[in-house]
């Protein structure tokens, strides 16, 4: 097979797709139904079943597109229905019961009781260098005063302030289907990266977008690559850390349930620009569904020839696999991340060597966490001038928060950075429920930071953040309020972090972690302070 | 130490069961986590004598296999209940209340977490973090993930499922 003969293979079945997907959103009623964990665990897969039967009641041709989350998890399950000459609108709390009263809310004007209208769905597109972008936005309900309905900005409160680039096709496309990651442009990053760009164009466009590792460390991902592609020995290979141990953060499992294929499509191109011939995700264990839409899109991927023997035609060949972690929080660190792919007890070893010198099995290692993959082909489609443009010149691009805790909209935000923290929690979050009194709000996990009210006004950025004596993290970010005790707080991560550091090899570190412990636990007073 | 029933036998561990697992991983590196894996969603726990079969198998010490086993958190090397409730005490779920959660099942089955009721029905486990944080706090009994939990209706739940007497008020 030619190049040209790939190319044109995978561009004829991108037609198809987006004529497919076209049909497929025109049809007589278009539905979502959200099939993320959260939605499955708030029962979506009942809701399925009923809009299912009401569709069959009412006798009415429809598509079904099982979507997963859209990142409101307060209001989930969630069902959209959009009809030809009606409006597409996003229900809330669309359980099987309550799918009878959406349907009739819908097409015969009947009042909502127990399901909510979140808002009126439109999908927005950037177009910038060729590449498109196209993403959900949620705009108020039309009725005047509607709550949660923001002065000068259609979109409801919870959208208002968010920027969606690796959550843009969430909630949007079917994760099972890649045909649906085809019609969003999906795989032309790629694509243009293999036809028009040799690895060092590649990794001079990634170090010029000044995309920072999403894992928490903020380490120029360009940069990173660099080193892996400098070091001659081979095999090489790349890695996805998708061990995201941090309790509170989400970000990596709905990335992976929601858009597999974008973060597949970023290691190809890591392993294009390195020159890497295998590579592995690292999935934790606790995500089978994020494990079980990964193997999906590999099958599907390796069909279509985006992965395997000679990709597209091309003089390239790559494969993926993905490994299971078997629960130790230490393993997402890197080299323990590696020990455990190795098949060893997961023990981080010290570095320097690093994994791009000397990584799994002895060889040069390319590691990025999974949202760092997702940012990549969006890149490369749109250009390192547009993903630079967004956010602030240090921290270029956005940021992408679970948002928890005491707070009246919890789920999963990406905003640009600079953003402050107050707008995350009051504008996006809706504040803290009951009229309470914000106390803290934690970020980079267990090991992370607890900002209280004085800070609030922080940008979010690595650089401010970690100034303020917190860090970014990987993106966890849950709200205390009023009411949760900081003392019995700090002895809950002293506890986990003495849990957790049993498998480090150094005493020192338990000791640390055991002694804090105790201190906190004789500091306790029995009231909130 | 030899492996027994709650009656004292050996417990009769099917060896054979094994073999396609070695077939499936022959000649891949790093395939003793995914093997172990493999070995504890048929037995529901790793046996010893499982143990020494697949150090037996991969060429490597018992000791390594051992070491492996007991660092991963997901390894059981003592039979664990019929059923399974992993109670998330992630940080979300911690606010929203997972310790007053795993009081109520004490105090309803009389076990702490990592502890099996006596009948062997039920083993609690905390885990951090099922990814679910919207929803805490959540549980997973067998696998299906329960968001929002109250300890009333949780405990209802288990009962429910596990086939035992229905609540009757506590």
């Amino acid at each position: 097979m030619t190049v040209l003969a790939g190319m044109d293979l995978l561009a004829v079945r991108r037609r198809q797709a987006i004529e497919q997907w076209q049909e497929k959103v025109s049809a007589d009623l278009y539905v979502t139904v959200g099939m993320g964990t959260c939605g499955l665990a708030a029962g979506a897969a009942e809701s399925l079943a009923a809009v299912e039967e009401e569709i069959a009641r009412r006798n009415l041709k429809a598509v079904i597109n099982r979507v997963s989350c859209v990142g409101m998890c307060s209001y989930e399950p969630q069902v959209e229905l959009k009809a030809a000459g009606r409006p597409h609108i996003n229900y809330g709390q669309a359980t099987s019961a309550n799918v009878p009263e959406i349907f009739a809310a819908y097409f015969d004007g009947a009042p909502l009781k127990n399901a909510v209208e979140v808002g009126w769905v439109a999908a927005t597109e950037t177009r910038h260098n060729g590449g498109s972008l196209r993403s959900l936005v949620f705009n108020s309900p039309a009725a005047e005063g509607a709550p949660g309905a923001d002065q000068g900005d259609q979109r409801i409160g919870f959208h208002a302030k968010q920027l969606r680039i690796v959550l843009s096709n969430c909630g949007l496309i079917d994760p099972e289907s890649i045909d649906d990651y085809l019609a969003q442009d999906g795989y032309s990053g790629l694509v243009k990266a293999l036809t028009t760009m040799t690895p060092e164009q590649v990794i001079a466009e990634m170090k010029q977008s000044g995309l920072r590792g999403r894992g928490g460390g903020g380490f120029t991902t360009g940069l990173k690559w660099e080193l892996a592609r400098r070091t001659q020995r081979w095999p090489k290979y790349v890695i996805c850390n998708a061990d995201e141990g941090d309790p509170g953060a989400f970000m990596d499992r709905s990335t992976l349930e929601g858009d597999p294929h974008s973060v597949i499509e970023g290691m190809i191109i890591a392993a294009y620009a390195i020159g890497a011939r295998y590579g592995y995700i690292y999935c934790r264990a606790e995500y089978p569904l994020a494990i079980r839409r990964l193997q999906i899109a590999l099958a599907q991927a390796r069909e279509l020839n985006l992965l395997g023997e000679r990709i597209l035609g091309t003089d390239f060949s790559f494969d993926l696999a993905v490994k299971e972690g078997a629960g130790a929080f230490v393993c997402g660190e890197e080299t323990a991340l590696m020990a455990s792919i190795q098949g060893e007890r997961g023990q981080p070893w010290p570095r320097p060597p690093y994994p791009a010198v000397a990584g799994l099995w002895g060889q040069p290692t390319n590691v990025n966490n999974v949202k760092s993959y997702a940012y990549t082909p969006r890149i490369l489609r749109m250009g390192a001038d547009w993903f630079r443009s967004l956010g602030t010149p240090g921290s270029p691009g956005t940021a992408i928060f679970a948002l928890t805790g005491m707070v009246n909209r919890t789920g999963l935000i990406e905003v640009p950075m600079g953003i402050t923290l107050r707008e995350i929690i009051y504008d996006i979050g809706g504040g803290i429920p009951n009229g309470r009194k914000f106390k803290a709000v934690q970020t980079g996990g267990p090991l992370g930071g607890c900002l209280p009210e004085a800070y609030l006004d922080t940008p979010v950025d690595f650089d401010s953040l970690c100034a303020a004596g917190a860090v970014m993290g990987s993106g966890g970010m849950i709200v205390a309020d009023e009411t949760t005790c900081m003392v019995e707080f700090a002895k809950y991560f002293m506890q986990f972090a003495c849990d957790e550091s049993w498998q480090m090899p150094a005493v020192p570190h338990r000791q640390h972690a055991h002694a804090r412990d105790s201190g906190a636990h004789l500091g306790r007073r029995g009231r909130a302070i | 130490m030899p492996m027994t029933d709650g009656n004292g036998h050996d417990s009769g561990v099917d060896l054979a069961l094994m073999e396609p697992i070695f077939e499936k991983y022959r000649d891949q590196p790093g395939a003793l986590i995914p093997i172990l894996q493999q070995a504890q969603d048929i037995y529901n726990y790793l046996p010893a004598e499982v143990l020494r079969l697949i150090a037996d198998r991969l060429g490597v010490s018992l000791g390594k296999v051992y070491g492996v086993a007991t660092f991963y958190a997901q390894f059981y090397l003592e039979r664990r209940g019929k059923h399974i409730l992993k109670v998330c005490d992630g940080t979300a779920c911690h606010v929203k209340g997972t310790p007053i959660v795993l009081t109520a099942l004490e105090e309803e089955f009389g076990i702490q977490p990592g502890q099996t009721t006596p009948d062997g029905n039920l083993t609690v486990e905390i885990v951090y973090c099922m990814g679910s944080c919207a929803l805490a706090p959540v549980a997973v009994l067998d696998g299906k993930v329960i968001g929002r939990v109250r300890q009333e209706t949780l405990i209802k739940t288990i009962n429910k499922h596990i086939g035992q007497r229905e609540e009757c008020g506590r």
